[in-house]
């Protein structure tokens, strides 16, 4: 029998064949944890009677759900990491560096066949890079802090092939909110996905952490797309499937028709044809997140709002994925027509995603967002609700303050 | 007390991620399940039982759920199935979890539940359900009383 992408990487760690089901014990690559999840992790981890970490290079905090801090709680929780970092010998990205998965990947702290494990549900974004990447939370995270291993059942796998290229204006957002509300938000767990088909081919390193990034938003495992068309900047073995690896299940689409997707509240999965929606009146625009915060989601919004002003009364907050980000969007002016047009910028980071600050809503105010979550309370406010799209339909929605295709504003 | 719920109850309704950056249990369980059930933490006493549906616990890996759950008072959840980050995480900070796939338990309904057989009786309804049998590796840990005592008495994982 064959194996998927994911039971190769797995067996290449624990050093024999593993098939669905089978329980290991695995050494990690990396292992990384945020501000909501690192002071419980340190906790469990001194707890455990730990004395070092496994590995110090191996070993990354990242400051970028609340940053900068927004009350004096939360700044003592980032002195409580910096203290531990320092403690340890270990790399932690300071407040405005930008949001871990993005950093995680610009850094090369993860490569392609390696095994990572993050203290954050999108996690899976590794996927991207043909990696096979976990989500825990903070227990399991100091465990694997201690002794650089991470148990696991080897996951069944679902393929999911594209056929075809996607229209101009429709992004991959727009395919992975499609794509989930076909696999629903639970059609997936415990397991993990492998993307094929033409539609991957050519998609940008970017593109494809937006495609794996929502297979939390499946309640996958891994989700890792077909390394067919990957270009990074070194060289890499790329791990791919045998020909008679077995799924249990293939989802098969042509989606060369694909128009852009919105998910209404208050499901990822709650998906539908930007038609349905459109006309919806909105209050605030969301650009950012480990979803979409990457040079091409501010590109294609400046692409639309290019010296046009967005509709007054909206507010359109913009949180680049990281400084990088940010630097490569100021040099190439995508910035300076943002902030033209309306926009606000705020620090490189999770942003309003999580409903902690930088931006929460107003009772009965609709948001729309390029973030991959809208269950309700998401960004703060229980009483408001969100719907979730691709950069370019925020933008276009920001412009004419409601739900608009994109396509009817270039 | 049995608080019956649906499916696919998420992270930010069990614990908005607005309150999550703690370390103060008691402030987490001030506020657990909010936004969905807002008497809950008001009425919810030491030993109560949680019955969902499908998928419970999606969305965000913050541990602070279960932690919320467990800082309130409720013994075990009882799902038809589990998200597999809270899943772990529940086990890891020793939460007892039961996934028992489709049932019928209706709120008001009487619950008992053995965590060593397994065994989830709605007797209301005058049924029984059987729940999943744990990995050995959870079992061992839940023996414990979570990853953290597992570890610090193994100092590494074992498969058993």
């Amino acid at each position: 029998m064959g194996k998927t992408i994911s039971e190769k990487i797995i067996a290449n760690h624990v050093g024999h064949a593993v098939s669905p089901g089978d329980l290991v014990i695995s050494p990690v690559d990396g292992v990384m944890a945020t501000d909501t999840t690192a002071p419980l992790a340190i906790k469990a981890f001194e707890a455990m009677g730990a004395t070092g970490v496994f590995h110090q290079d191996k070993v990354i905090l990242v400051l970028d759900h609340a940053v900068p801090p927004p009350n004096e709680r939360i700044a003592n929780l980032h002195k409580m990491m910096r203290e531990f970092s320092d403690q340890h010998g270990i790399k932690l990205f300071d407040i405005g560096e930008g949001i871990c998965h993005q950093v995680m990947v610009e850094h090369q702290y993860v490569k392609p066949g390696d095994i990572f494990i993050g203290a954050d549900s999108h996690t899976p974004t590794y996927g991207a890079l043909n990696a096979f990447a976990c989500g825990v939370g903070s227990t399991d995270l100091a465990a694997t802090m201690m002794t650089g291993q991470i148990w696991l059942k080897v996951p069944e796998s679902i393929k999911i092939i594209c056929h075809g290229k996607l229209k101009a204006g429709v992004s991959a957002k727009d395919l992975i909110l499609f794509l989930v509300g076909q696999v629903t938000i639970s059609g997936a767990t415990y397991q993990s996905i492998e993307f094929e088909g033409s539609a991957f081919h050519d998609m940008s390193l970017a593109s494809r952490m937006t495609i794996a990034n929502m297979v939390a938003e499946m309640g996958g495992k891994a989700g890792i797309v077909h390394p067919e068309g990957l270009d990074l900047d070194y060289d890499y073995t790329a791990i791919y499937p045998d020909a008679d690896a077995h799924y249990v299940k293939t989802y098969e689409f042509d989606v060369s028709t694909l128009e852009p997707q919105v998910a209404a509240p208050e499901s990822p999965d709650n998906v539908d044809d930007i038609s349905k929606v459109a006309g919806t009146a909105i209050d605030y625009a969301f650009i950012g997140t480990c979803c979409n915060g990457r040079l091409e989601d501010l590109q294609a919004a400046a692409e639309i709002l290019k010296g046009k002003k967005i509709k007054a009364g909206v507010r359109f907050m913009i949180a680049p994925a990281s400084k990088t980000t940010l630097l490569d969007a100021m040099n190439d002016g995508t910035i300076q027509i943002l902030i033209e047009a309306g926009a606000t910028i705020i620090t490189p980071g999770c942003g309003p995603c999580v409903g902690t600050h930088q931006g929460v809503p107003g009772n009965d105010e609709v948001v729309i967002s390029a973030a991959n979550r809208n269950f309700r309370g998401r960004m703060g406010n229980p009483n408001s609700n969100i719907y979730l799209a691709a950069p370019a339909t925020v933008a276009a929605s920001a412009l004419v303050g409601e739900i608009t295709h994109p396509g009817n504003c270039i | 007390m049995v608080y019956v719920y649906g499916d696919n109850i998420d992270t930010d309704r069990i614990i908005p991620g607005k309150y999550t950056k703690t370390l103060d249990l008691s402030a987490l369980a001030d506020h657990v399940l909010e936004d969905l059930d807002p008497g809950f933490s008001k009425s919810v006493q030491r030993g109560d039982i949680i019955v969902a549906g499908k998928n419970f616990g999606c969305g965000s890996s913050r541990e602070q759920a279960p932690l919320a759950l467990k800082q309130s008072g409720v013994s075990v959840i009882i799902a038809e199935d589990f998200a597999r980050i809270f899943f772990r995480n529940a086990i890891n900070i020793g939460l007892a979890v039961l996934e028992i796939g489709k049932h019928e338990i209706k709120i008001g309904a009487q619950v008992e539940y053995d965590l060593a057989t397994g065994i989830v009786k709605d007797l209301s309804q005058n049924k029984e359900y059987p729940a999943t049998k744990l990995p050995q590796i959870m079992i061992d840990i839940l023996d414990e009383g979570g990853l953290v005592p597992y570890l610090k008495k193994n100092k590494k994982y074992k498969l058993s």
